[in-house]
Order: structure tokens, then C-alpha cells, then sequence
């Protein structure tokens, strides 16, 4: 995991990191980031939000390179994947080794991965035992997930967590990391740093399909009513 | 997708037991199968046909195809043996090579430690103790902000395991913890048992219990919540839990002199666990308990001081004191007046 980062021009390495609301999606990265710094690495961030959002003033404030993209009224999963091409090239421009994207972490169908990134899902303890259940291709798909906020809960419940998790994936390392002090930061460096290197992402795949939409609401539409609901639409089960 | 079949300990010969049969074996199957939305109706079928009755629809919700669906049963056996097999894997040993202060020099020593012995960790605020013990949480190999090196049995241990999680070397108990679970203690234990995947989760749930309940001193049912414990009991809760069901060789205990629980109690029940026992203390009972001290300064181990003979007589003078006290504060308890003089605490 030590191995020297060999990073050919016009190429970097891309970490997702993706995770529910407050779960310590920024506090991970800024954590790992201050590791890898230290190693002497080039890093930028993007943080993708849905509305407005402070987090990339904590960036700035730890002297990372930040582009925040807001997604305003769209689902911020589809804006993220049609400008994280973009960001690869705005990484690649200014000489980074690492670029860090940080999903908005909105529902839990989120699912941002893509095949060939190094993929980071970050869950808090807080968030209950079912909670792996619950939150599927984002956990699902990751090659890391860190657990965070596991300071103030009991060992048993964090044994119960884990569990849970490599039910959910057993492929995945599962790391506890403290966003508060950054113990386990330094796991979680190793595994940032693996991350493999790429030039761009077009071609590329998804791990997962995206929350699908299209719809009359996706546009504008604010009645409610069968005549205002045209185009893919579900309608739940009763029978 | 074919590669993964043939990953290490994974055995499609599996796929074509019944399911009864693999039940009965992973009982964690149960809950696998169910987390995907499948109902696995024992009965006549092999693994194979139930996978293969499942309708593509169905399992295109999962970003799963047969296939998928086949090799994912079989790596989450593969996986969950394997941390089934690391339970019984055991530590002769632990060392802690010696690294540097927060100036840069060098520690004065290191430390090799023990199962069943217990050691306290001291020094004022800021000394450098939470670094010693997130040296062992991450089995650092020279590669934290204090150079040491963690390692088990006295070997490097493997990059990958390291990296991957899978082996916890720590259990930690802290004031600062809580029980988050709307559970009772019983369902919460059978919980945790389970993910231990454990025999017997019946009888580990009642000698926890019992523990517990004797460590608290202040008696708790199987169907009390564990939110609505008091300070004490979760706190017992938790250590008799750490004691019969944590994987972990190291437990790390910081600040259990408020707990308001049996001290000395807790800490035998954990050494008779044959774990090490670690424990970040100023309280003068719990470090006499103890076989040694490290005694840590301006971040590095500046020494490791070995209880005395003598030390220990004191201790049970302490001892003596401390089951005074416990009298006043069970007085306290029932509404009684506390009147007392000198001779309280010298009589027996």
C-alpha cells in the first residue's frame, strides 16, 4: 500500500466518496486529506450540494484546492455525473495527483461509483443496524466504507454495525474512522492512495444505474393529480 | 463475474445443497436472503434452483443477474467463515517497538504485553495516551505521528488484513459511550451474539446477563430497553458484553472510576478472559490493580513501572476505604442521614 505514486502527466487519481447526510463525509476527507498532504501529494476537492452548502469553506480553511457544483432543482446524482468528467479535466489542469469528489448524500438510492474509481461510501453509527439494509448501491458497489461517529456508541453495536455492513458487502474493506480526533485516518490514506489513475472518464461505466426519472414533476410540474403525472411514473401496490 | 468464483474459499460446490441443508449450516443465510427481498421457503431445492426461480426483474432492483446473485451467496459465505475462523485465531503476545516524543527523541522503551494481564496507561491530559492506543487500534507499522510499531505475536502484520479492517485487534470501552439501539438487553445481546456467529446464543445471553447485572450492582431485567439503563448498568452491560462476545484481544478502558459499578470486579472478569486489558486511569485503586503502569510523557512511553510488593498492601488498605465509601453512597441511595467521624473509616 506504500508503494510510490507513479503519476504519468495528464492523468490523476479520482476517489467518490458518497455517504448520507452528516455522516462525516467531509470531516473523512478532510482527515485523510491532511495524510496525504503531509506525503507530499497535490490534492483538490469538489463537493457536489444540493442547495447551498458551507462544507467547501472548511476545505479552503485546511488550504484544499475546492469547485463546488450545486445541483439547484435537479437530482444531484445526474448533475454530478454530467460534470465529474469536467472536474477530472479541471483536476488534471491544475497538476493534482488526487481529486476527491464528495456526493450531496441526499437519498439512499444515491449511487454515484463508477467502475475503474475508487469508490468510498461513508455510513455513521448513529444511523442504526438497519441502515445498511436501507442504503443500497452506494454501499453496495464501494471498495471502502468507513464507518464514522463510533466514539460514542458501544463496542457491541459497533461489532453488530460492522457486521451488517460486509453483509450488505463483503467485498469491501470496512474501516472505523473518527471524524472528530481523525483515528483511522491513516487506514484510510492507504486505501485513497490506491486509487487508480486515469486520463478521463469518458467510455466509462456507472457501477449502477442512477435514480431514474423523467417525469412531469422532473420538469417543473407542481399539481398533483393523474393528468399531471405523464411520463415514467410508478404507482404503488395495494393488493 | 467469473473470476470471482474461483476467489479464494469460495465453493460452488454450494450451489447444489439444498437450501435446508444450508441453513442449518449458515444460519446467516437467512438474513441474506432476506435483506435481498427473497423468501428462502426451505424445502426440496438446492441453492441453485432457488437462484434460478428468482425472476431477473426481481433482482435487477439489486443490480443483480444469476450470476451475480450466485457468486455474491458464495463470497458472503466465503467471507463470513473466514471471520468465523478468526474468532478462535489467538495472540501469545503483543509488542510496541519503541518510537519518538513529540520533540522527535527517542521513547524511552517499548512494551510487550500479555493476555490476562492487565496494565494502566497514565499521564496528565495531553500526554500522549489516546496516541498510544490509535497506535494499536491501527497496528501502526512507523507510520504515525509516533514512528512505534505494532506488532502481533512480534510480526509485521500482512498490508492487506491491515488495510482491509478485518482483524480488530481493539474493543474499546469509554465514558463517552452509549447504547443507540431501541432494543432490549435480551434482543440486543441475541443481536450481537449472532453477528458473532456463535452456538449456544441462549446460554451466552443469560452468563452476560448475569454479569452484568452482578458487575452493576443494581439489578436489571432481559426485558429492560438498553437505552433506559442507568449510567452503571450500561456501562456493566457493556463490559460483561466486551468479555464473552468481543472478538477483540486488546480492550481499551478510558475513565471507568465514575461508573459507579464494581471496578476491581470488571477488571477480573475481563483478565479471566485472557485478553490484555488496558486501562487510561488517575484512579489510585484501579492502578494498583493493575500489573504495571506506563507511564507516558510529552508523548512517548517514559517509563513502565511494575506494581510493587508493597503497593499491593496499600491496595487493600485502599480497598478497605472504598468499601467504606460504598456504605455513604448506598446511605445517599435510601434517603439516610450521613453522620460519621474518623473512626468510620479506620474501623473494620
Amino acid at each position: 500500500m506504500n508503494q510510490v505514486l507513479e503519476n504519468p502527466i495528464s492523468s490523476i487519481r479520482l476517489v467518490t466518496v458518497a455517504g448520507p447526510p452528516s455522516s462525516g463525509k467531509t470531516s473523512l476527507i478532510l482527515h485523510t486529506a491532511a495524510v496525504l498532504l503531509e506525503q507530499g501529494l497535490r490534492i483538490g476537492i469538489i463537493k457536489f450540494d444540493c442547495l447551498t452548502g458551507d462544507d467547501h469553506k472548511r476545505y479552503e480553511r485546511a488550504g484544499l484546492p475546492v469547485k463546488k457544483g450545486l445541483a439547484g432543482g435537479l437530482c444531484p446524482d445526474h448533475f454530478f455525473i454530467a460534470n465529474i468528467e469536467a472536474c477530472v479535466q479541471w483536476g488534471i489542469s491544475q497538476g493534482f495527483d488526487l481529486l476527491i469528489s464528495e456526493s450531496a448524500g441526499l437519498c439512499n438510492r444515491c449511487s454515484p461509483h463508477i467502475k475503474g474509481v475508487f469508490a468510498v461510501c461513508v455510513i455513521d453509527h448513529l444511523s442504526g443496524v438497519h441502515t445498511p439494509r436501507k442504503i443500497g448501491p452506494m454501499l453496495k458497489n464501494a471498495d471502502l466504507v468507513v464507518l464514522t461517529k463510533g466514539d460514542i456508541v458501544s463496542q457491541a453495536e459497533r461489532e453488530v454495525f460492522t457486521f451488517r455492513v460486509r453483509q450488505a458487502n463483503a467485498r469491501a474493506s470496512v474501516l472505523p474512522v473518527n471524524g472528530l480526533t481523525g483515528q483511522g485516518s491513516l487506514l484510510s490514506a492507504g486505501h485513497f492512495k490506491t486509487a487508480p489513475a486515469i486520463d478521463s472518464l469518458n467510455g466509462m461505466r456507472l457501477r449502477f444505474t442512477m435514480p431514474a426519472a423523467l417525469c412531469s414533476y422532473c420538469l417543473g410540474e407542481t399539481r398533483i393529480g393523474p393528468d399531471s403525472q405523464i411520463g415514467n411514473v410508478k404507482t404503488m401496490d395495494f393488493t | 463475474m467469473g473470476k470471482v468464483i474461483e476467489k479464494a474459499g469460495v465453493d460452488p460446490g454450494l450451489l447444489t445443497l439444498g437450501i435446508d441443508t444450508l441453513l442449518e449450516k449458515y444460519p446467516y443465510l437467512t438474513d441474506f436472503f432476506s435483506a435481498l427481498g427473497i423468501d428462502p421457503f426451505p424445502g426440496q431445492k438446492t441453492l441453485s434452483m432457488l437462484i434460478e426461480s428468482l425472476s431477473p426483474d426481481h433482482l435487477s432492483q439489486f443490480n443483480l443477474d444469476h450470476h451475480a446473485l450466485s457468486a455474491q451467496v458464495l463470497e458472503f459465505i466465503a467471507k463470513m467463515e473466514q471471520c468465523r475462523y478468526k474468532i478462535h485465531g489467538r495472540m501469545d503476545h503483543l509488542v510496541i517497538g519503541a518510537g519518538f516524543d513529540k520533540d522527535g527523541c527517542p521513547e524511552a522503551m517499548g512494551i510487550t504485553l500479555f493476555p490476562g494481564e492487565v496494565v494502566s496507561v497514565v499521564g496528565p491530559t495531553g500526554s500522549g495516551k489516546s496516541q498510544l492506543l490509535s497506535d494499536i487500534e491501527c497496528l501502526a507499522q512507523g507510520d504515525t505521528p509516533s514512528g512505534r510499531n505494532v506488532l502481533p505475536d512480534g510480526k509485521t502484520p500482512d498490508a492487506r488484513s491491515r488495510f482491509s479492517g478485518e482483524f480488530r485487534l481493539v474493543a474499546q470501552l469509554s465514558q463517552n459511550m452509549n447504547f443507540v439501539m431501541d432494543l432490549t438487553v435480551e434482543a440486543f445481546l441475541h443481536m450481537h451474539a449472532e453477528s458473532r456467529l456463535i452456538d449456544n446464543i441462549p446460554g451466552k445471553i443469560e452468563q452476560i446477563y448475569q454479569s452484568a447485572v452482578m458487575l452493576a450492582g443494581e439489578p436489571f431485567s432481559l426485558d429492560t430497553a438498553i437505552t433506559s439503563l442507568s449510567g452503571g448498568q450500561s456501562r456493566a452491560l457493556m463490559i460483561a458484553d466486551v468479555a464473552y462476545l468481543s472478538a477483540s484481544p486488546v480492550v481499551l478502558i478510558d475513565e471507568i472510576e465514575n461508573a459507579g459499578i464494581d471496578r476491581v470486579k470488571a477488571v477480573s472478569l475481563l483478565l479471566n478472559k485472557e485478553k490484555i486489558v488496558l486501562i487510561a486511569t488517575h484512579d489510585p485503586l484501579l492502578a494498583l490493580s493493575c500489573d504495571r503502569r506506563i507511564v507516558i510523557k510529552n508523548g512517548g512511553i517514559a517509563d513502565v513501572v511494575k506494581t510493587l510488593e508493597a503497593e499491593k498492601k496499600s491496595a487493600a488498605c485502599l480497598a478497605g476505604l472504598d468499601k467504606k465509601l460504598g456504605l455513604l453512597r448506598e446511605r445517599v441511595r435510601k434517603g439516610k442521614h450521613l453522620v460519621f467521624d474518623q473512626n468510620f473509616f479506620n474501623s473494620n
